[in-house]
């Protein structure tokens, strides 16, 4: 538990110093009520709408810690919808809905994921196909209108409550924690990692890298159709235009905020959860504080150029040549050999 | 023997004539002028941005920022010459070295971090698309008579086809994109990176002020195809044009080349562009078809080319292996 805490340290000094500056612009940021039997305030706000770039990153982590990325996760999740909505309208009930669903998204992730396994295209163009394809099979499904639907089953999941927390956050939390469960619990995470930094050693060391790259990819298709599900249920309705559009971007983001290496091996679910957290709390902050939302991207660009930095290997390189230069004096000529 | 490195241009031509068969054969009208010359026009943002694409590509690198820096332009050129009385072309040549000078700081991030160029960009497409908000969020419209004077430009073709002028500026952008990609030491250098950094740096290429150079290059054609854009809009819209990044992706790769770097040409991303435009005609045409169709048959020729590729590289290292023994 220590250890985890301290690996978590910097993304969660960042979450609590936007936190504070939003609360220091907007003083009733934290305030929570409980109105109707549901809890309300801007916190439960942002847990409920973070919920979609939330569950994608989940899924996201995975396949970036084996060195990949999945470009199609929006798609995805407008097909998902626009099954699910396809499905309740065509009288499945609520179980066929979200199991017909769930279904896409595997198939869409099963795609993916033999395309880069065993075909052996790289991931950021395997995942490019479905991602422009995948809108036009969405818009198929629901033949370029927006379907929507009465089902209170179904929209509860979206904007329903369970124990006074909106349903939304209750599957995004659940979700990261199977994940990380699954992934820490049992040797699962190491074998992701082990493909992630060197596809063919762990190959050679026994791991079935095939298999696992497709599991991968099939998770991210499971969390896909999971957020696509909550964005439909929300609206009562699905947008094959517009739902998830440009989302896979948000999610990559929260990944790379959550100090995850886009080269892959070590990973944390948690601290990518914790990076989708920290992108909705500026999205709602720089609303709450009364700027026009116009700012958001500009603010949102500058802070991943400062993670960026931050980040970079050299930087890293420079920092610990500086540090070793500060604890001993050497002479120049040594601390060059440090330098890359 | 020929150069396998060019069978997968033949395979764009190939697919591209057999397209131009499939629509003569089923809409005999579509073989005149007047659909070549809107064919032009109707694609000439994306062919400029696309031949700054494969440069990025060529070198093994990505530019996700292009559609924002698009939709900047459009707003940057529409306010200007909203609120300023400067000539467009005085405004024209701000914009240029605006986005030059972006594209060249995101080229410096990613040489100086060592950060893939994905995740620069894609903050570089954050920065540019919230600059646009940020100008305005409103379309803007541009009513200025030399403006005007440009959207009117056009040469009359035989057969009443209209060659329009900024359909002869995305010609002259593929010309001089081809010469600069294969006819030019900064071309050679792009090639060489993509081949791999080490190598290149090693063969004496200096990695630094060649990456700096591509996607300059690249932000320099962003601006240039935002112009264009703008021209055939007639106005500035901070939406626009969203996701033009993926479209030039896919224009460039079904145009043959290879997205690890260091095999393609910029030739064949002009067929890629005319490709998708004449599939879209194509729909246009039939009436029937919905337009969604467009994007599943772009993502199935994506998926051809891909696995083309694949087959080729598996053939070509085969044959070297088999030449090495």
């Amino acid at each position: 538990m220590q250890r985890t805490l301290t690996q978590l340290a910097p993304q969660l000094v960042t979450l609590a110093a936007v936190v504070l500056l939003v609360w220091v612009v907007f003083p009733g940021f934290l305030d929570i009520r409980l109105v109707d039997g549901r809890l309300v305030g801007p916190v439960i706000d942002i847990l409920k709408r973070g919920a979609p770039v939330a569950l994608l990153a989940t899924g996201m982590t995975l396949v970036i810690a084996t060195r990949g990325i999945d470009l199609s996760v929006g798609t995805v999740m407008a097909i998902c919808g626009a099954v699910a909505a396809w499905a309740i309208d065509g009288g499945f009930g609520l179980g066929g809905a979200l199991a017909l669903a769930i279904v896409a998204g595997l198939v869409a992730g099963l795609w993916n994921g033999t395309l880069v396994a065993i075909v052996g295209i790289q991931p950021i163009v395997a995942t490019l196909i479905l991602m422009t394809a995948g809108r036009g099979i969405a818009q198929l499904i629901t033949e370029g209108r927006i379907l929507t639907f009465t089902h209170d089953g179904f929209a509860w999941l979206g904007s329903g409550t369970l124990l006074a927390v909106p349903v939304p956050a209750v599957i995004w939390v659940l979700t990261g924690i199977a994940a990380a469960l699954l992934m820490r619990r049992t040797a699962l995470g190491l074998l992701v990692e082990a493909v992630g930094i060197n596809r063919r050693a762990a190959a050679l060391a026994g791991v079935n890298a095939t298999v696992l790259l497709i599991a991968v990819y099939m998770a991210s298709g499971l969390c896909a159709a999971l957020a696509g599900i909550i964005t439909a249920a929300d609206i009562r309705g699905a947008d094959a235009n517009n739902a998830g559009l440009w989302l896979e971007l948000d999610a990559i983001l929260a990944v790379v905020i959550g100090g995850n290496s886009l080269l892959g091996g070590r990973f944390s679910v948690a601290a990518s959860l914790i990076g989708a957290m920290i992108i909705q709390t500026i999205d709602t902050g720089i609303l709450l504080a009364g700027f026009p939302s116009e700012y958001n991207l500009v603010i949102k660009a500058a802070l991943v150029l400062v993670i960026l930095v931050l980040q970079s290997p050299r930087f890293a390189a420079e920092w610990r040549t500086w540090r070793a230069a500060r604890a001993e004096p050497r002479p120049a000529g040594q601390v060059q050999e440090d330098a890359p | 023997m020929t150069n396998p490195r060019l069978l997968p241009l033949y395979a764009t031509i190939a697919i591209f004539l057999v397209a131009c068969v499939i629509c003569y054969a089923q809409f005999p009208y579509m073989a005149s002028t007047r659909v070549l010359g809107n064919l032009l026009t109707d694609n000439a943002y994306l062919g400029i941005v696309a031949v700054g694409m494969t440069v990025v590509i060529l070198s093994g690198g990505i530019d996700l920022s292009v559609g924002s820096v698009i939709a900047f332009s459009g707003v940057f050129i529409a306010v200007l010459l909203r609120d300023t009385g400067l000539h467009p072309l005085v405004v024209f040549a701000l914009l240029l070295v605006v986005t030059t000078a972006f594209g060249a700081a995101m080229g410096g991030l990613i040489h100086v971090l060592e950060m893939p160029a994905f995740i620069v960009t894609l903050a570089g497409m954050f920065l540019a698309r919230g600059a646009a908000y940020m100008l305005t969020i409103d379309s803007v419209p541009i009513d200025d008579p030399f403006f005007t004077m440009l959207q009117k430009a056009y040469y009359l073709m035989p057969g009443k086809g209209r060659l329009t002028l900024i359909g002869v500026v995305m010609l002259l952008s593929v010309v001089a994109g081809m010469v600069i990609a294969h006819r030019t030491r900064f071309g050679s250098s792009v090639f060489a990176l993509g081949g791999g950094v080490q190598t290149a740096r090693l063969m004496g290429v200096k990695v630094g002020r060649t990456t700096v150079g591509i996607y300059a290059f690249s932000g320099f054609m962003a601006g240039l195809s935002g112009i264009v854009f703008a021209i055939y809009t007639g106005s500035g819209y901070p939406l626009a044009t969203v996701g033009t990044e993926l479209t030039a992706i896919a224009a460039v790769v079904i145009g043959g080349a290879i997205l690890t770097g260091g095999a393609g040409y910029v030739f064949g991303t002009l067929i890629g562009v005319l490709t998708m435009g004449l599939i879209q005609t194509y729909i246009v045409f039939d009436g029937t078809l919905s337009s969604w169709w467009t994007k599943i048959v772009i993502g199935g020729l994506l998926l051809m080319f891909i696995v083309l590729q694949k087959g080729l590289l598996r053939l070509s290292t085969a044959r070297l292996a088999g030449g090495a023994a």
